[in-house]
């Protein structure tokens, strides 16, 4: 990794899993105090991220458009808040030891696999292998008969539709369309304490963070400078003798796994997990958090996650009928006049101002062109997918 | 024809007769009617029931009127002078902090003023007592409507009498019997006969209707004729015709559910191929997935809206055929939106076919955004033209409705348009050009990019036809175009690039499936189970049904 990137991330990682945390720790009087209610929506945002980088190493990097991330953050998401739903036990409003919506439902007995659940250590493995073998199957499925470019983002949007429909229906035993909610604990410690909430948040950091390692080891390995060539030109790297599918596969599991984290994460966190974070619209929203991020270099996908949801937060409480033209202006611009996202906007912004610096400095030491030349070929936008 | 006016002028005589019969009771209304509308007000069940039927067994369509005000409510008890009147309530309304209520005599309906709620004491129908009041409702609508001149409200009127079966309707529905003309009124008559004989009917005669159903393919009366199968006191030639009869009607059954499964199959798959088309020549030609095709469709859904409601406003008396100049307005609407994105956007993104996948869907989301801010986010009201409405009976328990004929026949026009357009025209051999080698074809002097305009802007024309289309079968919102468009997605996917009978066979297949496997599974596992066929399907073809061969790795 580079050193600049490694001093930033450490910077950035102590502000968001130390400083905030302690910000929110001080008395609300203090002018340096962080709400309960930004912590959370810090930590929401921070569970995005994670399945941002995710999406960004399979789109950014290895070139495959994604539209169904959605399903594998619910996957995870539904994983935890079954295991969230049990741990409430009897002390539900039907003081039933069945989850409330089953009573609704006049279900009588626990469904079979809802009974695993029961055990922490297997929810903990139903996160990370449930998204993953499901990941693991559509992708081998989908990579091994070559079905790549818009087929495939046609492909995922309609699995992102039929598990909306799936996970809709009440004969599922997942909630119907209202969902899992009312946690009350999780893992023993009550949800509705402070420091519940702080532990959950730097846990989500940290994870943020660990995942960002594990995506920028990926991408400096000899995997990930295939995985970029077979963005640039999957033929050629077929016939240069690798096998692209299973390179493609691999990275498509790591983001599904990625997401069904975030997802886990995401449940005890805001408290509720819907069919509608699965659907249609949230996954591509997914997209253009990467998007508007700039794609290709991990940082972008961060920064666009939290920006574009902070955006959402502001926008959708106050000027809810703008919300989705920002968005879709978003869409537009981001593809149109900002192809490398805010982050290559930046650098651009960036290298020029450094090249006016370096040319005045050029002309009184006569040393220009080589620099400005450099410089250039830096900034660069990364080349498009095929 | 004249059969039809003896009928209509019977039933003027006999409205004539029944209103003269009764201006002398209206003029001093009978004792018994003045104890009836007595007993109305008063607390007896049993009295009250009595009263109903006196007034009902005067057939006086003007007391049926009445009944009928009784049965929804809407009549009041007035107490003025000590003498208690009944009048009925029309429209009502605040006035200061009072709720008034026009009121009108219970007979003439005259108008008697408006007067405050709380004077009225509401004469109120329980259940009982509106199923007394229903028969002689049903008896007077139904002998109404057994002359009306439209078959169909002469068929449904039958139905309804061989659904209830009364005895006392025999003679009528004979009556009837004798006089209709039209073939599916005559069947519906037989059959209201046949039920009433094989319910009320001396043996032979039930023997006999049970055979006349099983002829008739009555889906209507199995139970009845279970019932008879299983009546032990029944005579063993009566069974025999009525288990004879039963197994005949269930191969009818199985026949005509075969037909409208194939039916509704073919009406799907139009609606998918509308859809596919437009999206498939602008695949096949620019590799450009148009995520905005929906909301195109829905941009010609809401043209139509505005269409109707500006023939509704300007021309009420030409208001059938709205719907003809809807059509080629929603396809300009969409086509004029299509061109601006077109030019506007996605030129600058050839080439990068993912972009142009996110910039059409950040369109379709300004577009829907639009829509609902423009038309509010509820849905609006498009009504069918007459024309448009009710169906053909093609055979005994299946009536095809006209709307989805209608959409199956556009999507034929559609697809031999298109066939006429890209193989016998010079612009469709340039288009043909352009997809198959955009750079030779520039090279040879087809200007591309006014190729890619006008073949965008008549996909999205199409889009808008799909749209006008749409809003004869299913509900006209900001999200119309969404329900659909990832099916239409699945179409162009497995239907391949580039060739037009890769979408008609694909559109084919889909609908035909969705449809197939429908009542085994439901909607939505319907759904995922061709979502897997699809994705298995291109296992053996990933580029689709039909993907163009030629020196091309990436293909």
């Amino acid at each position: 990794m580079p050193k600049r990137e490694a001093v930033a991330l450490g910077i950035v990682a102590v502000a968001l899993a130390a400083v905030l945390p302690l910000c929110n720790m001080l008395p609300p009087s203090s002018s340096l105090a962080v709400s309960n209610f930004t912590l959370n929506l810090f930590g929401k945002f921070l569970t995005y991220a994670i399945l941002a980088l995710g999406l960004d190493l399979l789109w950014g990097y290895a070139g495959v458009l994604s539209l169904g991330h959605g399903v594998f953050f619910g996957l995870g998401a539904y994983a935890m808040g079954m295991h969230l739903m049990l741990e409430i036990g009897s002390k539900s409003v039907y003081q039933s030891a069945l989850p409330d919506f089953m009573v609704w439902n006049q279900v009588t007995a626990l469904p079979l696999f809802w009974q695993p659940f029961h055990s922490s250590v297997f929810t903990l493995a139903a996160i990370v292998l449930v998204p993953g073998l499901f990941g693991l199957a559509f992708g081998y499925l989908a990579f091994r008969s070559r079905i790549r470019g818009v087929y495939f983002s046609i492909i995922t949007q309609a699995l992102a539709l039929s598990a909306w429909l799936v996970f809709n229906r009440n004969e599922m035993n997942l909630g119907g369309t209202n969902g899992l909610a009312d946690f009350k604990t999780v893992f023993g410690f009550p949800l509705n304490q402070p420091g519940t909430q702080r532990a959950l948040y730097l846990v989500t950091a940290l994870t943020l963070a660990a995942a960002y390692l594990l995506c920028r080891w990926i991408t400096l390995t000899r995997a990930g400078k295939v995985i970029v060539a077979i963005r640039d030109s999957e033929t050629r790297v077929l016939f240069s003798g690798y096998s692209p599918a299973a390179y493609k596969l691999f990275v498509f599991v790591v983001s599904a796994v990625l997401a069904g984290v975030a997802g886990a994460l995401y449940a005890p966190q805001v408290g509720i997990i819907t069919p509608a974070k699965i659907g249609v619209l949230p996954s591509i929203e997914m997209v253009v958090w990467v998007a508007a991020g700039g794609r290709g270099t991990l940082y972008g996908a961060v920064l666009g996650a939290f920006g574009v949801n902070w955006i959402q937060s502001w926008l959708t409480t106050s000027y809810p009928d703008f919300w989705l033209l920002f968005l879709g202006g978003l869409f537009m611009g981001a593809v149109l006049f900002f192809p490398d996202g805010i982050v290559g906007a930046l650098g651009r912004l960036g290298s020029r101002v450094h090249r006016i610096l370096t040319k005045r400095r050029a002309r009184a030491t006569l040393d220009g062109p080589h620099l400005s030349q450099a410089t250039h070929v830096l900034s660069r936008p990364p080349s498009s997918d095929q | 024809m004249s059969d039809r006016l003896t009928v209509l002028l019977s039933l003027v005589v006999w409205l004539a007769a029944g209103a003269a019969g009764h201006a002398a009771t209206a003029a001093a209304p009978s004792p018994e009617i003045v104890g009836a509308l007595a007993d109305l007000t008063g607390d007896d069940a049993d009295k009250r029931e009595a009263a109903v039927t006196v007034l009902g067994r005067t057939r006086d369509p003007k007391w049926l009127q009445f009944l009928l005000a009784l049965r929804d409510g809407s009549v009041y008890a007035r107490t003025d002078a000590g003498k208690t009147e009944l009048v009925v309530g029309g429209t009502r309304a605040t006035r200061g902090d009072q709720d008034v209520i026009d009121i009108a005599g219970a007979y003439d309906r005259e108008p008697l003023g408006t007067v405050p709620l709380t004077e009225l004491k509401e004469v109120a129908a329980d259940r009982k007592l509106r199923l007394a009041i229903k028969p002689f409702l049903d008896a007077g609508e139904t002998q109404v409507q057994l002359a009306d001149p439209d078959p169909a409200v002469r068929r449904g009127a039958a139905v309804k009498l061989g659904n209830q079966a009364a005895a006392g309707a025999a003679p009528v529905v004979e009556a009837a019997l004798k006089k209709e003309g039209d073939r599916w009124v005559r069947h519906a008559l037989a059959e209201a006969l046949a039920l009433i004989h094989l319910t009320h009917g001396a043996p032979a005669l039930r023997a006999a209707a049970a055979r006349t159903l099983g002829d008739l393919h009555s889906e209507s009366a199995v139970p009845a004729l279970q019932q008879l199968a299983a009546d032990t006191a029944a005579s063993p030639a009566e069974r025999d015709a009525a288990v004879h009869a039963i197994r005949g009607i269930e191969r009818w059954g199985l026949l005509t559910r075969t037909v409208e499964t194939l039916f509704q199959g073919a009406s799907l798959a139009s609606i998918l191929l509308l859809m596919a088309l437009g999206l498939a020549v602008v695949f096949g030609l620019m590799g450009v997935i148009n995520m905005a095709h929906g909301e195109l469709m829905a941009l010609g859904a809401y043209a139509t809206f505005v269409v109707q409601n500006w023939f509704r406003a300007a021309w009420p008396a030409h208001f059938d055929s709205y719907f003809l100049l809807a059509l080629p307005v929603s396809f300009l609407v969409a086509a004029v939106v299509g061109l601006a994105l077109e030019r506007g956007v996605i030129r600058f993104l050839y080439g990068r076919p993912l972009e142009t996948l996110l910039l059409t869907w950040g369109a379709s989301l300004i577009i829907q955004q639009g829509l609902r801010l423009w038309f509010g986010a509820a849905n609006v009201d498009v009504s069918s033209p007459s024309w448009l409405s009710g169906g053909v009976p093609v055979m005994v328990g299946l009536t095809l409705p006209y709307n989805r004929v209608f959409i199956i026949g556009l999507a034929t026009v559609s697809v031999a348009a298109m066939y006429w357009l890209l193989f016998r025209t010079s612009a469709g051999l340039r288009i043909r050009a352009v997809t198959q080698n955009r750079a030779m074809s520039s090279c040879l002097g087809v200007r591309a990019g006014v190729v890619d305009a006008t073949t965008f802007a008549f996909g999205a024309g199409l889009a808008g036809l799909a749209g006008c289309a749409l809003t004869q079968i299913g509900n006209v919102g900001p999200s119309l175009g969404q329900n659909y468009i990832v099916d239409s997605f699945m179409v162009v996917v497995t239907g391949g690039v580039g060739k037009l009978a890769g979408t008609i066979l694909a559109s084919a297949g889909l609908g035909g499936l969705t449809k197939g496997i429908e009542p085994a599974l439901g909607a939505v596992f319907g759904k995922v189970a061709i979502l897997v066929a699809v994705i298995l399907f291109l296992q053996r073809r990933p580029a689709g049904l039909f993907a163009t061969r030629g020196r091309n790795a990436e293909a």
